[in-house]
């Protein structure tokens, strides 16, 4: 795998880094009892708090902490039992109190890391430097009115965990498995529902390049990224931009810049002020926060499995391959699809129709596993029937397409359509006998040499049995018969 | 209307409760009282009509046997006080004509308790000076005049000004404050009235307009220190919207007042007086420790090493907050607004209009011990020296239970004096900041009269959340004081 | 440390405060005059000393997780000097 990218002078790499903001799922704001539901009114989700009202002041949410604590756990990180709200001071007219309350010097988790899953069942170790809980600003809405700007609060002290990676990554590919990786460790922990286009989830990536083994260069930041696909487009016209730049002779400026989707460039953030000196120092409204080491062990132990102990799991316990493993894990709800499924059954029989049939079919229909029409407990039930010979596996996957349209059990619709598959050693020798004999000719030519041709008979019997010949019964016939010369 | 305006808050209690007058009458005579002494410009809104109103149901609630501390007492409101419905400016043009859709938990405190809301006092812009000079609704004139120099308009310090000058003045029965870095006790000193600082903590900040978020306490100043217990026992409490208020019991402050201090040690600390220190208010400090000795308590000699490092470290942390707490004043959502082409122009021009001259000062300097490259030198030290000072409070209550000092270095000033240097301004607050800086309630008590006549006070120091002891031994100093003289410009027939 | 009239001007702009340019010298002189006097604070000796986050000791109380706030679009925006379809509104910004 090489992450070497060719130059005109000679080779680069990229070294990036990403900041994830995640909305943190709860019911009030971080430090107000405002609602945080998407899609309200403008400004019906708006406390005084929220609006910077004199006077008012911040209190604490305490499942806000839980639930970083709980992510902090979760990417294997440090939790800090003593950190401290420092403000973070800049103009704008979403943020209404003219600060972010923020966390600086002292975040509530430290270092960390999570494993990413690359092509070829490749892995590789990405690590956190810290994350931290902040205030989400309001909303600016430019193109209401002209010359005008409207502002809605609604956003405004929402709770956002910030996620900083350290710059461990070395192309747009790791970048993408990164940021899958950590939306499915917030998605499985409760902590993040991850939904990039409602903004629930923005990353911000930070990329500059330099010679292999050589000391870094200078970064620029890209904000706001709302798709994987945008920021792997981003950061591969970034990356280019930059070299390109370099190989000319010319320096990087460090700056912000936006990508713009259109495009597919990123352009400079022009700013007429300096760059922001942010004042930060401690939010004299908040004590610091304290917590006990036991708390932190509680939630530890209430985790649910994550997404790489769970991989592992499934490759040792049920010996999927760890591509399979990767591809089920993906998501709480189809691993545990797949459990129900896999218990008591054939597990690679199982993850293979949870992949490729069930996955197959619920991507079509563009819907997920909760709200797919057959249930776990349903597709154990198709696969017994193969399992204990009563329909083929060819037939079972016409059998799943009804199912699925009209989510009805295996045994019913295999009953009403009559798919039961013939395995009467009797019935199959007659059928093999049948077409022998109208054969001669083939028959001849298979005894011939041309071994081939029993395809051809297969597809005879299966055709003459309305495919419900069991298969793998007739082939053993079929050779038989045919090795035998008589 | 005499008779009733000279009467303290606890006998004006006594009065309601024997059915000698009704809230409603007391009312009527204090708004008479503040029409009367107008002049003064104590207030920036006065309400009669909403009194009015209050007194009535006060009286009603009597009449049901639902008698809270304060039932019936007209009681006016420093104007940093969010009031729901009713004008909250902080003294400045930037909020000029808000009105608040919420009332602050004091304030609320207050009305459940029975009292009357007379209207909302003059103050220093944004709580920020030591002389009501500051204010965009002009300047408070003291009740006081030198003696012989009558046409000398004098200052009633700051930045409660209007809160002090009205209850000295015979307007209130008393009133609110807010006290960052002494704008209770100094004003209170220069009124000649009782002007209390409780433990930071005790009371709640929330919709209290925000100067200094880990200074400003609210704070009663009335005639008597019995007045202040009684107030003081009805503003206090945990508030769970504040998340620096402190769940502590308020117990009953009134019962702490009457006895001897035998068994009480009292601190002087021998940095308080200081290069400058005026001979009259070392001697009036001399007297209030014999005063104390007569009562039976134990004079220590203490060292507060860091006390001179208090005023300059204030004027680091307290800006620095500032600059913070007041970036939401920019036009978008309340108060004034100066239009701009874009939004930040519209700060600008908002914030140029809107604020003045100490206010711009201090933010300016607040924004500046916050920048990069400065934070450590400034701030960061300040706090750090601000840990010193507590340390040395902390090391005292080993030897002592309180500490007395004078309150301020000198008696009212003239309008327009000391305008020209800033830190001479500060200076005022050189003796009550330490007890700020650390958090410690403290009251300040006229004990006496200067060379021309002027109020003088005398100040002590608390344990945290000892403002028992506090109101102890301002009782002591209060009696052995007998400080009866009066305003020349107070209200009423004399 | 001495401020002079170009760095003024820079913290009256970080600060969103518009001074006049004629303003700009006295204020800087007025500044430096008060930075000058908070310099004694250097003579304090704070080494091992930590700076003070809470002037009280307490537990900081937090809250339960639950909506009881918001619903109030009326009083939020009650004293707006800009107002439409229950937005704020501001001159347009310019990115």
């Amino acid at each position: 795998m090489s992450d070497i990218l060719k130059g005109r002078t000679g080779d680069w790499e990229m070294v990036i880094g990403l900041e994830v903001h995640a909305q943190v799922i709860v019911q009030a704001k971080l430090f107000s009892g405002a609602a945080t539901a998407f899609g309200a009114d403008p400004n019906e989700q708006v406390s005084f708090i929220d609006a910077a009202m004199p006077g008012m002041l911040p209190v604490l949410n305490e499942a806000c902490v839980e639930q970083a604590v709980r992510t902090g756990l979760a990417l294997n990180a440090e939790i800090k039992l003593e950190s401290i709200f420092a403000r973070k001071n800049y103009f704008y007219p979403d943020m209404p109190q003219g600060y972010q309350i923020s966390q600086y010097e002292e975040p509530i988790v430290g270092e960390g890391e999570i494993v990413i899953d690359l092509p070829d069942e490749e892995t590789r170790t990405i690590g956190i430097e810290r994350l931290h809980l902040e205030q989400d600003a309001g909303k600016s809405l430019h193109d209401r009115y002209p010359g005008k700007t409207y502002i809605d609060l609604n956003r405004s002290g929402v709770t956002l965990m910030e996620i900083v990676s350290k710059p461990d990554m070395r192309s747009a590919e790791q970048a993408a498995a990164y940021v899958t990786k950590l939306r499915a460790i917030l998605r499985y922990i409760g902590s993040c529902d991850g939904n990039m286009q409602e903004g629930s989830l923005r990353v911000d990536a930070n990329l500059s390049v330099r010679r292999p083994e050589g000391s870094l260069g200078t970064r620029c930041e890209i904000k706001n990224l709302n798709s994987i696909r945008f920021m792997r487009q981003a950061i591969d016209y970034e990356a280019a931009r930059q070299i390109e730049i370099l190989e000319e002779g010319g320096e990087i400026e460090q700056e912000t810049r936006l990508f713009d989707s259109g495009r597919g460039e990123t352009r400079s953030m022009r700013s007429k002020e300096d760059a922001h000196d942010y004042r930060y120092f401690p939010d004299p409204d908040l004590l610091p926060l304290r917590l006990e080491q036991s708390y932190v062990d509680e939630l530890r132990v209430s985790l649910p499995e994550l997404p790489e102990a769970k991989k592992q799991r499934f490759m040792e316990s049920f010996g999927l391959s760890a591509y399979d493993a990767s591809v089920l894990v993906a998501e709480r709800e189809t691993a545990e699809y797949f459990e129900t499924v896999a218990e008591g059954r054939d597990p690679k029989l199982a993850a293979n129709w949870v992949i490729s049939e069930l996955f197959g079919n619920l991507n079509k229909a563009e819907i997920s596993v909760a709200e797919s029409p057959v249930t776990a407990l349903a597709l154990g039930g198709l696969i017994d029937l193969i399992a204990d010979g009563t329909i083929s596996g060819r037939i079972a996957k016409d059998v799943f397409s009804d199912m699925f349209e009209t989510g009805k059990s295996a045994v019913d619709i295999v009953e009403h359509k009559g798919l039961k598959q013939v395995s009467d050693t009797e019935a199959l020798e007659a059928a093999v006998a049948e077409v022998m004999d109208s054969n001669p000719g083939r028959v001849a030519d298979y005894r011939g040499g041309n071994q081939k041709l029993i395809s051809w008979f297969m597809g005879q019997i299966m055709k003459a049995s309305g495919g419900k010949a069991n298969p793998q019964m007739v082939n053993q016939l079929l050779r038989e018969k045919l090795d035998t010369g008589d | 209307m005499s008779a009733l305006i000279d009467l303290t808050l606890a006998e004006a209690r006594d009065g309601l409760a024997a059915g000698e007058f009704t809230s409603v009458e007391l009312t009527e005579a204090h708004i008479a009282a503040s029409e009367a002494v107008r002049d003064l410009n104590c207030y920036i809104l006065e309400t009669p009509e909403v009194a009015r109103e209050m007194a009535q149901v006060a009286d009603i609630r009597r009449g049901c046997g639902d008698v809270g501390l304060l039932n019936g007492m007209p009681i006016a409101i420093k104007d940093l006080f969010c009031t729901m419905g009713v004008q909250a400016t902080a003294g400045s043009h930037i909020l000029e004509g808000f009105i608040p859709p919420y009332e602050s938990t004091v304030t609320r405190q207050l009305w459940d308790a029975g009292a009357v809301m007379l209207g909302k006092t003059n103050l220093d812009e944004f709580a920020m000076g030591s002389s009501n000079m500051t204010s965009y609704f002009g300047p408070v004139m003291n009740p006081w005049q030198r003696a012989g120099d009558p046409a000398a308009k004098l200052v009633p310090g700051g930045s409660s000004g209007g809160s002090a000058a009205i209850v000295a003045a015979r307007g209130a029965l008393a009133s609110t404050g807010t006290d960052t870095g002494g704008s209770i006790r100094q004003p209170g000193s220069f009124c000649g009235i009782v002007g209390m600082k409780p433990t930071y903590g005790r009371c709640s900040r929330w919709g209290i307009i925000a100067f200094a978020s880990s200074l400003d306490q609210a704070g009663p100043l009335t005639r008597t220190v019995r007045d202040a217990a009684i107030m003081l026992g009805a503003m206090a409490g945990h508030d769970p919207k504040d998340s620096t208020s402190v769940n502590v019991p308020v117990p009953d402050y009134e019962v702490a007042i009457g006895g001897n201090l035998k068994g009480l040690k009292v601190g002087v600390p021998k940095e308080y007086r200081f290069d400058g220190l005026s001979a009259e208010i070392e001697a009036l400090w001399e007297k209030g420790i014999g005063w104390l000795k007569d009562a039976g308590a134990a004079i220590v000699d203490i060292s507060l090493p860091h006390t001179k490092y208090a005023l300059p470290a204030y004027y680091i942390v307290a800006p620095a907050e500032a600059s913070s707490n007041l970036a939401r004043y920019d036009g978008v959502r309340y108060g004034l607004r100066v239009d701009g082409d874009t939004p930040q122009e519209m700060y600008e021009n908002t914030r140029g209009e809107g604020f003045g001259a100490e206010v711009k000062r201090r933010v300016l300097i607040g924004t500046y011990v916050l920048s990069a490259g400065y934070y450590d030198a400034y701030y960061l030290q300040a706090q750090k020296v601000r840990t010193r000072i507590a340390q040395d409070f902390h090391e005292a209550w080993k030897k002592v239970d309180a500490i007395l000092t004078p309150t301020t270095p000198n008696a009212a000033f003239a309008q327009g004096e000391k305008m020209s240097d800033p830190i001479a301004m500060y200076m005022n607050d050189v003796l009550t900041v330490p007890a700020s800086m650390s958090g410690l309630p403290a009251i300040s008590v006229p004990a006496g009269l200067s060379a021309d006549a002027l109020p003088l006070g005398l100040h002590v120091i608390g344990r945290p959340f000892d403002e028992k002891t506090v109101f102890k031994i301002g009782h002591v100093i209060e009696e052995a004081a007998n400080f009866t003289k009066t305003p020349q410009l107070i209200a009423g027939d004399r | 440390m001495s401020l002079d009239k170009n760095t003024v001007r820079k913290i009256a702009t970080l600060a969103r405060i518009r001074v006049e340019t004629d303003a700009l010298e006295p204020l800087a002189s007025e500044l430096n005059k008060i930075l000058g006097w908070v310099e004694q604070l250097n003579e304090v000796d704070t080494r091992g000393v930590p700076p003070m986050t809470s002037v009280v000791e307490t537990e900081p109380f937090k809250r339960a997780d639950q909506v009881d706030d918001g619903n109030r679009v009326e009083q939020v925006l009650a004293n707006a000097p800009e107002e439409t379809n229950h937005f704020f509104v501001v001159p347009k910004v310019i990115e």
